[in-house]
């Protein structure tokens, strides 16, 4: 054990810092939720990636710094430390680039990565249906292979497909087998979402804003080099998508802990009508420590993992963890402004309620998306545990 | 920056946990409770003989001179046989104590016999106001005020005072202060009195985890046989997620254990705060575990007979033993909410 960073992560620490500090916008963008926002976010993504810090962990070839996960994880501290904006592409860089490293031919790499680093192409997922929530294997929407074997014919659809509004790219599981049950005869496909058939309806989210959308199939043929890895086994690569690294990439620590730090400093800053309540100065303190044990965890299981070692249910309990941490701390931010907590950031009277509603918001779905926490207690209970399935 | 730990620590634990699991078992605990003294000596020389007595007494004096870093896993097996006897109290609190009084008459008197498992030093603070095993120790460590003293135990009267876990026998203290006696006062006595607080609150963490592990497989295994309804009860979705739930926290009980012990080990000025986090954070996770396993247990889970109640009740005592949350919480939150000291992203290593 070895609980300090070495000169070459400091450095690398400083570095970033650096970098960050003449670069990120002064403004906080608008909402990638919105059509200006969205672009505004791209243009991010384009900045970041002359800067070569748009993936880091990626290969030096594809435009990354092939940083292990402990440079990742002070990339992302620095990163939120900063206050630099959300990543518009977080689908694509986080989850389908890795899958595509691991899975994807040469051609397919070729084609996909450059404009996904640069932010050219922005990806949408498209897992969930109307009929497959938390049962994904319950998936419907069907590619059928055209007789001379060229392409797919998709028909069906996807919901809850989120930015999938502004993006130009999805990926996600078809069923390609029509006879087929269950988790068998699923395959994973990259549609483009500007092909003829496919209609786009937007969904507003808890904010208002077309955040979510839903995706419509009608005759769409794409061609069978959009598929990633066999047909068949799409099941086996969307585990892929899923898996721990991918999760921890998508929510680092460091988000956590900067939201536990505002969070200690808006209890600073109204003390007295805080602590007329007197579970809030402990709800605080959880705050901050669950942040931090958030961290600490993430230190010890990126070691592990940079030591060989692999990565079992815990994926679970993180999911658990984080998403209860971040409603949690909301939570609490609202008990602290009281009356102000429930007006909008424009509201007349707003000052100093900062972020914390649209915070809020955001975390309540965060025990919902990525596999509710009840299914994540399922798997806990079942594969960690070892309990017996019905 | 590397959060694991060595080939070899993980190597040892698991020889200790063998040996603890084979050897402290729940027939040999009771016999214990039963027994006239209320100690197993034999368990003690074992102990002994295993090197366990002298891990953190320097190699000069009969030790292995390793650290509380080294010593955090075992202390963890320890918590998950609920093992009775005061080895932690010893290796992780009074041995480290005692150094860092760094009284060569004193550490000559007693570190080679206590790696040699011929005596016993028990410890004393405010914050742990029920001296465990005193009447077993040869020297108590005592707080007085802003002072700290070395009384041989002889000079002192003890009262016992049964605990709710028959495995914990706690005594009164009464004594007199003298200048013989008196080791450190002032500055350097509360400098040393915190670190005390900070060994045992430490040690209380570590054997948390192990409880809590214990009492999720005992329930577990429980759970997958106990029929009802014609299926094990284990199946049902409310008894699988209070298991979860137990998971959830004491996965994430564990890192903040881990650095506490080695803010402890190194001195650092933010060790305060990151054993109450740990003690907090581990104690919280051995109390749910303890909450939701006499759960699933059913009636069994309420009775003297059926093994869960040795690690829950020890699991309750510790809640409080060595700082109750009061004081833990009050000791975390004079970090975060008093000086600005540095949190949020990037700042959890200094
Ligand atoms: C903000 C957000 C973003 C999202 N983005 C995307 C996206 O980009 N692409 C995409 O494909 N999907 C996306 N989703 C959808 C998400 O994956 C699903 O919402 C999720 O899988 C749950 O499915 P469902 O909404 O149909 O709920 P349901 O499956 O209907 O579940 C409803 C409730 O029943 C419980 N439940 C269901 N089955 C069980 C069971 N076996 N045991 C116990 N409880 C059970 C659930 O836990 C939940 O509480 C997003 C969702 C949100 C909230």
């Amino acid at each position: 054990m070895e609980l300090n960073f070495t000169s070459e992560q400091q450095a690398f620490r400083q570095q970033v810092r650096q970098w960050l500090a003449a670069h990120v916008p002064a403004e906080p963008l608008a909402s990638f939720d919105t059509a200006a926002g969205f672009q505004q976010h791209r243009d991010w993504e384009a900045t970041l990636n002359k800067g070569r810090w748009g993936m880091v962990t990626w290969p030096e070839d594809l435009g990354g710094r092939g940083c292990d996960l402990i440079e990742w994880l002070i990339f992302e501290e620095e990163y939120w430390r900063a206050g630099a904006p959300l990543r518009v592409n977080q689908n694509g860089i986080f989850l389908l680039g890795p899958t595509l490293m691991e899975y994807g031919t040469d051609a397919q790499k070729a084609e996909i990565l450059p404009k996904m680093a640069t932010g050219e192409e922005v990806w949408a997922q498209g897992w969930s249906e109307p009929g497959a929530g938390s049962d994904m294997a319950a998936i419907r929407s069907r590619a059928d292979l055209s007789e001379d074997g060229s392409h797919y014919v998709i028909n069906g659809q996807k919901t809850w497909s989120t930015r999938a509004v502004w993006a130009d790219q999805c990926f996600g599981m078809f069923r390609t087998d029509p006879e087929s049950k269950r988790h068998r005869g699923l395959t994973f496909i990259l549609v483009p979402l500007n092909l003829e058939g496919i209609t786009v309806r937007p969904i507003p989210q808890l904010d208002g804003l077309p955040g979510f959308a839903e995706i419509f199939f009608d005759n769409v043929k794409v061609p069978v080099e959009r598929r990633l890895g066999g047909e068949g086994e799409g099941w086996q690569v969307a585990m892929a998508t899923a898996g721990f690294e991918r999760g921890l990439m998508l929510r680092s620590p460091a988000r956590f802990q900067e939201t536990a730090r505002r969070l200690v400093q808006l209890y600073r800053d109204n003390r007295e009508s805080a602590d007329r309540d007197p579970a809030i100065r402990d709800r605080v303190l959880r705050a901050y420590m669950d942040a931090e044990s958030y961290c600490l965890t993430t230190y010890q299981t990126a070691s592990r993992l940079m030591a060989g070692g692999k990565i079992g249910a815990e994926s679970s309990t993180n999911k658990i963890f984080w998403s209860e941490l971040d409603r949690n701390m909301h939570a609490t931010a609202m008990s602290i402004l009281g009356a102000r907590a429930e007006l909008l950031p424009h509201a007349p009277d707003a000052e100093g309620v900062g972020t914390w509603l649209d915070g809020w918001l955001f975390s309540q779905s965060g025990p919902i998306y990525a596999g509710t926490n009840e299914i994540q207690r399922n798997i806990i209970a079942e594969r960690m545990l070892g309990m017996p399935r019905v | 920056m590397d959060f694991t730990f060595t080939e070899d620590q993980l190597l040892f634990q698991e020889s200790v946990r063998d040996f603890l699991v084979n050897e402290v078992t729940a027939e040999r605990i009771r016999a214990r409770w039963d027994s006239e003294s209320g100690r197993d000596q034999a368990l003690w020389q074992q102990l002994a003989e295993l090197g366990l007595t002298g891990m953190t007494v320097p190699e000069e004096c009969g030790g292995l001179g390793l650290s509380s870093v080294d010593f955090i896993l075992l202390a963890q097996e320890c918590g998950y046989v609920a093992l009775p006897e005061p080895l932690l109290e010893n290796v992780l609190v009074a041995v480290p104590t005692l150094i860092d009084i760094a009284d060569a008459g004193l550490n000559a008197q007693w570190l080679p016999k206590i790696a040699a498992g011929e005596a016993r030093v028990a410890v004393g603070v405010d914050a742990n106001p029920f001296v465990e095993d005193a009447d077993a120790a040869d020297l108590l460590l005592l707080q007085y005020g802003e002072e700290l003293h070395a009384v041989p135990t002889t000079e002192t009267s003890l009262t016992r005072n049964p605990s709710v876990d028959p495995s914990r026998r706690l005594f009164r203290v009464d004594w007199q202060p003298s200048s013989v006696s008196c080791v450190a006062s002032g500055e350097s006595a509360a400098g040393l009195i915190e670190m005390m607080v900070n060994r045992g609150a430490l040690a209380a963490a570590a054997q948390a985890l192990g409880l809590a592990q214990r009492m999720i497989d005992l329930a577990v295994a429980y759970t997958s046989e106990r029929q009802q309804f014609g299926q094990p009860i284990g199946s049902f979705q409310a008894v699988k997620h209070h298991m979860a739930d137990i998971a959830v926290r004491l996965d994430y009980a564990r890192a903040p254990v881990y650095r506490a012990a080695w803010s402890v080990a190194h001195g650092l000025d933010t060790a305060s705060r990151d054993v109450s986090h740990a003690k907090l954070v581990a104690c919280e996770a051995a109390d749910l575990a303890a909450q939701h396993t006499i759960q699933v247990h059913g009636a069994m889970g309420y009775t003297w007979e059926v093994d869960l109640h040795i690690f829950m009740k020890k699991a309750w005592a510790l809640n409080s033993a060595w700082g109750d949350a009061g004081l833990h919480k009050q000791r975390v939150g004079d970090a975060i909410f008093g000086d600005a000291r540095s949190i949020g992203a990037g700042g959890t290593f200094p």
